[in-house]
């Protein structure tokens, strides 16, 4: 599977209104009552990269208990896509800033 | 006498039936809750805004699920709910939450702790791969976003939730490629005896495994997990199992839903101090309880799947029971017809739950056959040839020493999702039990606290 | 029952300490029982904060700690690895000009003992730790202190004393120790008996426990220090970094391992018990830390913490080990009571202690830890 196919299939409450958030700067369009990381994997593969292997990751127990699911804002900020809401506007990388982050205040 | 100040962690079944017990009798508890919503795991309510029925999202445990959320809609004026407040540690008589970066310490008399639990996983090579999710999340996207996990499902692992979650995507509209099962039939009937206690759930499951043979899903039994295929980029791409026969079966998809049945989610009650006990049937190490739900530690009493994997019904008998022993430790009437009931029910839920772990036994015998490079640790991406280093070379044969020199468990999931695995990998490496080997002691915070949190103004 | 067995030297306690003395006493031929209750490095020596910091130090340790440092630069020709020890620099910062005077003033009495520390201010300071807050207004830098991993030194210098032939006892609790006929008799809690004409006592927090069966007590008292670790990051904190104040709770300190993680300790003590060999940390304290560690490196805010410990840490009322021969015994050795430096100290603790116990002397001063200090204390 390309890294750019949508990895999660909705399959029912599609009738809802549509939020925009950015993904790596590109804008998504995610739908109220979505998690980030419904938002994100239902128009891409993955959330981010392991810091200790070469894969990427997309989440595991969606129920904030693994904590695979930690994305990155443009001011260095984390985020637990599975149990963040999206709300518009609302920003997010799959790789940490280029920044380094002690850097940015 | 003062009323007692009493704190129930957890607004799923067996935290919401002891509000409602502890209320009855006057009391106004503080129910803390990490969810945005109540109803637990089971009972998850879907965001505000979604439209499902109770009926879709429940299927048969629909009226379950609308008298608890009936209940707890009720308890709401009468009880302090606390929700979207994570309960990170506990310490001298204190629970301390955390809600939105603001701390704060609750004192109590008396803590329920029913915090349900989460899956159970046996690392397969390749499982670190995108698109590989417990079989709980294979569920959570669906009951509560509405979505798939992917285009082509294979359900991998065993217990009860795997033969209903795979129905409930089948129902949904998802393509399930195949039940890749590793437990056998002949468990399962062994398993009659202690399953007939409760004849209504046995039926359920019978039928939800005979849905899948009327659907034409591929089912395999008794498979051994070898590989889920994938790449760094692109994530799973395929399953590979070998099957009773010999023979390796290799199926193509996107998706894989993996578990082995669930896990007792115990930090709170090792922070708090509970003895822990090895119980050799599961392999796992759980909370001490007496029938009630008492704990060994004065004052924190333990109900629900976060203490024994009863199930929801269990849960909510357990809760109750555990309201119970609260008022009776504080010198409240004790309303003995009630708890004798009770007692008989719990016993009844847990000779099922002792059935339901001979049905779908843990595989603890992979461990030992892991192929070196595969990940145990995903946190930490440790694999099993570095753990069983550590027990060969360095002499780690006990489990907080292997964590010490492996970093396996160091990482942000805390051991949750790696723990047992890993336990059992040193235990076959060194060819001692699990019980010897121990388990990972609970560290602070529960889940990951934010630097930024800030104690909350008074 | 068994015979006893038979060494040169016992050396009681596997902390890092006792595991180091061991390993250098093979290398000076001594044969050698390396007794531990548990396991090798599990108690201070394998939870603490990791820092190997030199300055800030009481002065007259610093040839020990100079030592020291030697040893903690050549670990992998000496034990085979390197416990992950960094050369990454440590800066001390301050928040007043009445500290930074007394960095200024320590800089210059430690420069004769050999250590170079440069003290940066103002601009230049934030030029090269673009990172530090606004309320930071001076810092040490000492660019060849660093940082190593508490869970690995111990143990590494345990495995590495094992193969130059050390006999190591891990599971092994000793419960009486004396000196009879010229031999040291040590007994341990299953009855096995253990005899050298040596001793060594290196048992940390416990230390005093067998100190005062040779009549030597002294007045230890234990404390938790408290610890934290975030998250993995990308790495891009090389100092170590630390706060010089005399207020307890600004006393933080916090390093980033080269894997990404950042290790947090400081603000508060928690409880400690050398009975129950646990220490904790309150929840409050981990609060307090992250108040404090955000006024050196502000971006910190925007890190998680994953897992707190603490570990049982001995102190003595001048805050300076008990290091040499008994005052009262010929043959008996201690070192223990070591606070929150002790790490940094182990590996040249164990060399001096061994060239102390296999020649009688010892070219680095040590006189300032003798156990005499404490011959009229009350017992
Ligand atoms: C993913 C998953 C799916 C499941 N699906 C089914 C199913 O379909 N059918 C079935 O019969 N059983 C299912 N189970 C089993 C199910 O957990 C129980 O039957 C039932 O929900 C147990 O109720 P409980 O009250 O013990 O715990 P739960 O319902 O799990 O409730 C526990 C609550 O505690 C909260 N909590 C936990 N820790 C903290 C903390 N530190 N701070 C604050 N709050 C906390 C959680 O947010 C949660 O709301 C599932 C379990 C899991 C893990
Ligand atoms: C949380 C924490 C943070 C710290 N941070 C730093 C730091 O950053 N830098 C630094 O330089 N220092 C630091 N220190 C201090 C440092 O860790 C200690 O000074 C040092 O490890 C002491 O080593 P030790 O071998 O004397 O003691 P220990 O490591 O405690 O070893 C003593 C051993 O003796 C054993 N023992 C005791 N009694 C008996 C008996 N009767 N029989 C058999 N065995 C026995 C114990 O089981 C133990 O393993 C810190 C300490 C703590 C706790
Ligand atoms: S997917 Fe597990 S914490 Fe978010």
């Amino acid at each position: 599977m390309s890294p750019l196919q949508p990895r999660f299939v909705r399959l029912a409450e599609t009738d809802r209104p549509t939020v925009t958030i950015a993904v790596d700067g590109a804008s998504v369009e995610a739908l109220e009552g979505d998690s980030l990381l419904v938002a994100v994997l239902t128009r891409a593969g993955h959330l981010r990269h392991s810091e200790f292997g070469p894969e990427a990751r997309a989440g595991f127990c969606l129920m904030a208990a693994c904590q695979d699911c930690w994305m990155w804002t443009h001011d260095g900020d984390r985020l637990r896509a599975c149990d963040t809401p999206v709300r518009a506007g609302l920003s997010v990388l799959t790789q940490p800033p280029d920044m380094p982050w002690p850097n940015r205040v | 006498m003062a009323e007692p100040r009493v704190i129930i962690v957890g607004a799923g079944p067996a935290g919401v039936r002891a509000a409602e017990t502890l209320v009855a009798a006057g009391l106004r508890p503080t129910v803390v809750d990490e969810g945005r919503r109540d109803g637990g795991q089971i009972y998850r309510r879907q965001p505000e805004g979604f439209a499902r029925s109770s009926a879709e999202l429940y299927g048969t445990e629909a009226a379950r699920a609308e008298a608890l959320h009936a209940t707890f809609d009720d308890l709401r004026p009468k009880i302090d709910y606390r929700p979207g407040h994570l309960a990170w540690n506990v310490a001298d008589g204190h629970l301390h939450v955390v809600h939105d970066g603001s701390a704060e310490a609750l004192p109590f008399d008396a803590m329920i702790v029913a915090a349900g639990a989460t899956d159970r996983l046996m690392p397969v090579k390749g499982w670190q791969h995108a698109g590989v999710y417990s079989l709980g999340a294979a569920q959570i996207a669906l009951k509560s976003q509405g979505c798939a996990i992917g285009r082509r499902v294979v359900f991998l692992g065993t217990g009860p939730l795997m033969q209903l979650v795979a129905a409930q995507y089948r129902k949904a509209g998802a393509q399930v490629v195949a039940l890749l099962d590793t437990s056998r039939l002949w468990h399962q009937i062994r398993a009659l005896p202690k399953l007939v206690s409760r004849p209504d759930v046995l039926a359920k499951g019978v039928g939800l495994a005979a849905s899948h043979l009327l659907a034409g899903t591929m089912v395999r039994r008794g498979v051994t997990p070898v590989e889920i295929f994938g790449d760094a980029d692109g994530g799973v791409s395929g399953v590979g199992v070998r099957l009773v026969s010999g023979r390796d079966l290799r199926l193509a998809c996107d998706a894989v839903a993996l578990g082995y049945h669930l896990r007792p989610e115990t930090q709170l009650a090792d922070l708090a101090g509970c003895d822990f006990t090895f119980d050799a049937a599961t392999r796992q190490f759980w909370p001490v309880i007496d029938e009630d739900g008492r704990s060994s530690v004065p004052g924190i009493y333990l109900a629900g799947d976060g203490v024994r994997i009863q199930g929801a019904d269990g849960a909510e008998i357990a809760g109750q029971l555990a309201a119970l022993a609260v008022l009776a430790d504080r010198g409240r009437s004790a309303p003995t017809e009630q708890i004798s009931r009770l007692r008989q029910q719990r016993r009844a839920m847990e000779r099922f739950r002792a059935g339901i772990s001979e049905a779908f036994p843990w595989p603890h015998h992979l461990a030992a056959g892991l192929a070196e490079e595969t990940v145990v640790c995903r946190c930490e991406g440790i694999t099993a040839g570095e753990l069983r280093a550590v027990v060969h070379d360095k002499g780690a044969d006990e489990m907080n020493r292997a964590k010490a020199l492996s970093r396996v468990g160091m990482g942000r999931c805390q051991g949750r999702y790696c723990g047992h695995a890993a336990a059992e990998v040193v235990a076959a490496a060194t060819q001692l039990s699990p019980a010897v080997v121990g388990r990972l002691r609970g560290q602070a915070p529960v889940k990951p606290l934010a630097i930024r949190t800030r104690r909350a103004a008074p | 029952m068994s015979e006893p067995f038979r060494t040169d030297v016992i050396v009681v306690g596997g902390g890092i300490m006792g595991a180091a003395a061991a390993f250098f006493l093979r290398r000076r031929g001594k044969s050698v029982a390396l007794i531990e209750r548990a396991l090798i490095g599990q108690q201070a020596s394998g939870t603490n904060f990791g820092n190997v910091r030199r300055q800030g130090r009481f002065l007259p340790q610093l040839p020990l700690a100079n030592r020291s440092r030697d040893i903690w630069g050549r670990l992998n020709e000496l034990i085979g690895e390197d416990a992950e020890f960094l050369a990454s620099g440590h800066l001390r910062v301050t928040y007043d000009d009445e500290m930074t005077a007394r960095i200024e003033t320590y800089a210059r009495d430690a420069l004769p003992y050999g250590l170079d520390l440069q003290i940066i201010g103002g601009n230049r300071l934030r030029e090269r730790f673009p990172f530090l807050g606004p309320e930071v207004r001076a810092g040490s830098y000492a660019p060849h202190d660093g940082h190593a991993n508490p869970r690995l030194a111990a143990p590494a210098f345990g495995r590495a004393a094992r193969r130059e032939g050390a006999s190591v006892f891990e599971r092994t609790e000793i419960v009486a120790v004396e000196r009879d006929a010229g031999m040291f008799r040590v007994e341990a809690a299953d009855g096995r008996v253990f005899r050298a004409e040596q001793l060594m006592i290196a048992a940390g927090a416990w230390g005093n426990r067998l100190s005062e069966q040779f009549g030597e007590p002294v007045p230890l008292v234990t404390h938790g220090p408290q610890m934290a670790v975030t998250e993995p990051i990308p790495y891009a904190l090389e100092p170590v970094l630390g706060v010089s104040t005399t207020k307890l709770e600004e006393t933080v300190y916090f390093r980033q391992v080269k894997r990404g993680n950042i290790v947090i300790g400081g603000a508060a003590r928690g409880p400690a018990s050398a009975d129950t060999q646990r220490a904790s940390v309150k929840p409050e304290n981990t609060l307090l830390q992250f108040t404090q560690i955000t006024r050196v490196v502000p971006a910190l805010a925007r890190l998680n913490i994953i897992r707190v410990w603490s570990g049982v840490e001995s102190y003595l009322p001048d805050d300076i080990p008990i290091m040499g021969p008994s005052a009262k015994v010929p043959d008996l050795y201690y070192a223990f009571g070591f606070c929150g430096h002790g790490f940094q100290l182990g590996p040249g603790v164990g060399d001096v202690m061994a060239e102390l116990i296999s020649t009688g002397q010892t070219t680095t001063p040590i006189e300032p830890f003798s156990i005499a200090r404490f011959a009229s204390a009350p017992a």
